[in-house]
């Protein structure tokens, strides 16, 4: 699972995070998303469009809810760049 | 977790709301006066919150249409379009929102809602791909989950990265289902349509345009904001509601595509429910006849509309985009809304709550929507009532 490209992603979204979420976490690939950093909807919604900018790709709505954890959108991420 | 177990956050926020003394979500109108005058909590209350946009609810013409399709052909279809529920006066109404829009084809269906969920998930299906604008209305949001087509949400009224998304997707662009709308309903802001009619055509995607909130509102003839953009040949699907300019309710889907004939054999919303009743086609045909006569009740529209949006950018409001007869007014926080929205309705003045999410970017909103029907001292008194709000220490500090 630990792949260079899957480990780049990973640090990726992680400083993503760290930039929107404005509250002291540490942010690892067991954090949840909803339960441990508190996103909404819409924070989910600009944190994403954000991740689909540096990775230059679209990411379909549907693949959403298969995403609990920081890990899970890392490996989705990787799975959409083909990476 | 239980069943029940997931109402509980929205127990918490309507006990919230009975903490605060306001029920937004749940205003009865005891008695409806006129289009724009209705009593609430035994009170007369000035109506600015109804997407009555040309005020056609109590058309003569209308509501004596449907009384005789009353009379003549009973209270309801009882079943749906496929079956026993298409009347001589559904294809009628059928063939008159084909000649309007200048389309071959046209399908009515029994809301707006059921026209988006029908229309796009029997177009699109698993493999295929929607780019939604993000402030799309849930409707169309919903029609792309039952489709099981990609979903894709690109910024809204962002045409570079609508570009950006389709080229990202390659070949699949060419096969790719554009979807906006002509004026959003929440801001009240209108879709750069011709700069997204020449990225479709660039890709050689396909367009589709809900035209909700602008039938009847924009375009020399009313037929929205493909009309008035000069596009309508180039859009390939245009849905659209009765429910507010038209002033019933149902919904409709016009398009140059043969193919969408074949939409209703495979639309389950148009399969699975009951057809628009008899009065209701009647006051619509009516209706469109009405808006087809003229341009009289669109120009007062946009009379009271610029009348509304100026006095109140004047006073210092935080408003929507642009002006037109959705008039959003921003506020600070859900509690101040709150706060407002009920000081509006003490002050015998209704107009839109929204809270996120139905309000784009976590906004909190006033929403007022505009009527033909509405008098200028009837805006007047809109303007006082928005006036009064700053005077208050508890209210919208103006911009």
């Amino acid at each position: 699972m630990s792949t260079p490209e899957y480990t780049r992603i990973l640090d990726e979204i992680t400083a993503i995070l760290e930039r929107f979420i404005n509250k002291p976490v540490a942010v690892t690939e067991q954090t949840e998303l909803v339960n441990d950093l508190g996103l909404d909807s819409l924070l989910v919604m600009e944190i994403l469009e954000e991740v689909e900018d540096t990775f230059d790709f679209s990411f379909p709505l549907n693949n959403l809810s298969e995403i609990r954890t920081v890990g899970d959108f890392a490996l989705q991420v990787q799975k959409e760049i083909g990476g | 977790m239980g069943l029940f177990e997931k109402l509980e956050s929205v127990a918490a926020a309507r006990k919230g709301l009975e903490e605060l003394g306001v029920d937004p979500f749940h205003v009865v109108n005891e008695e409806i006066l006129s289009p724009t005058e209705a009593r609430i909590n035994g009170r007369k209350v000035l109506l600015a919150g109804t997407n009555n946009y040309l005020g056609l609810t109590f058309h003569p013409e209308c509501i004596e249409t449907a009384c005789q399709a009353l009379r003549s052909e009973g209270t309801g279809t009882t079943g749906s379009r496929m079956a026993n529920g298409t009347y001589a006066g559904h294809n009628a109404l059928e063939r008159e929102l084909a000649a309007f829009f200048g389309c071959s084809e046209a399908i009515v269906f029994s809301t707006g809602f059921v026209a988006n969920l029908g229309v796009i998930s029997a177009l699109t299906g698993p493999g295929d791909v929607i780019l939604i604008d993000g402030d799309c209305h849930a409707s169309i949001y919903d029609g792309c989950r039952m489709s099981g087509a990609d979903i894709l949400r690109f910024r809204h009224n962002n045409p570079a990265d609508l570009d950006k998304r389709l080229r990202r997707l390659g070949d699949r662009a060419q096969n790719a289902l554009i979807i906006v709308e002509g004026i959003y309903s929440m801001l009240g802001d209108q879709a750069p349509l011709a700069e997204i009619v020449r990225i479709k055509e660039q890709y050689g995607a396909l367009l589709m345009v809900d035209e909700a909130h602008s039938l009847g509102v924009l375009g020399q003839r009313g037929r929205g904001l493909a009309e008035a953009e000069g596009c309508l040949d180039k859009v390939d699907f245009i849905v659209g509601t009765f429910s507010k300019s038209l002033g019933t309710i149902g919904g409709f889907c016009v398009s140059n595509h043969p193919e969408l004939d074949l939409v209703r054999y495979a639309s389950r919303s148009y399969i699975f429910t009951a057809s628009p009743s008899p009065a209701t086609i009647a006051s619509v045909r009516s209706a469109l006849a009405l808006l087809e006569a003229g341009t009289h009740l669109r120009d007062k529209l946009w009379d009271n509309a610029r009348r509304l949006y100026s006095g109140l950018k004047q006073q210092g409001f935080e408003l929507g985009p642009q002006p037109g007869p959705v008039v959003a007014v921003y506020t600070e926080s859900s509690e101040q809304t709150l706060r407002c929205w009920a000081a509006l309705l003490e002050q015998g003045i209704y107009v839109n709550l929204v809270l996120p999410p139905a309000a784009p970017d976590g906004k909190t909103l006033l929403r007022c929507s505009v009527s033909a029907a509405h008098t200028s001292e009837q805006i007047d008194r809109l303007l006082q009532g928005f006036a009064a709000l700053t005077e208050s220490t508890t209210q919208i500090p103006p911009t």
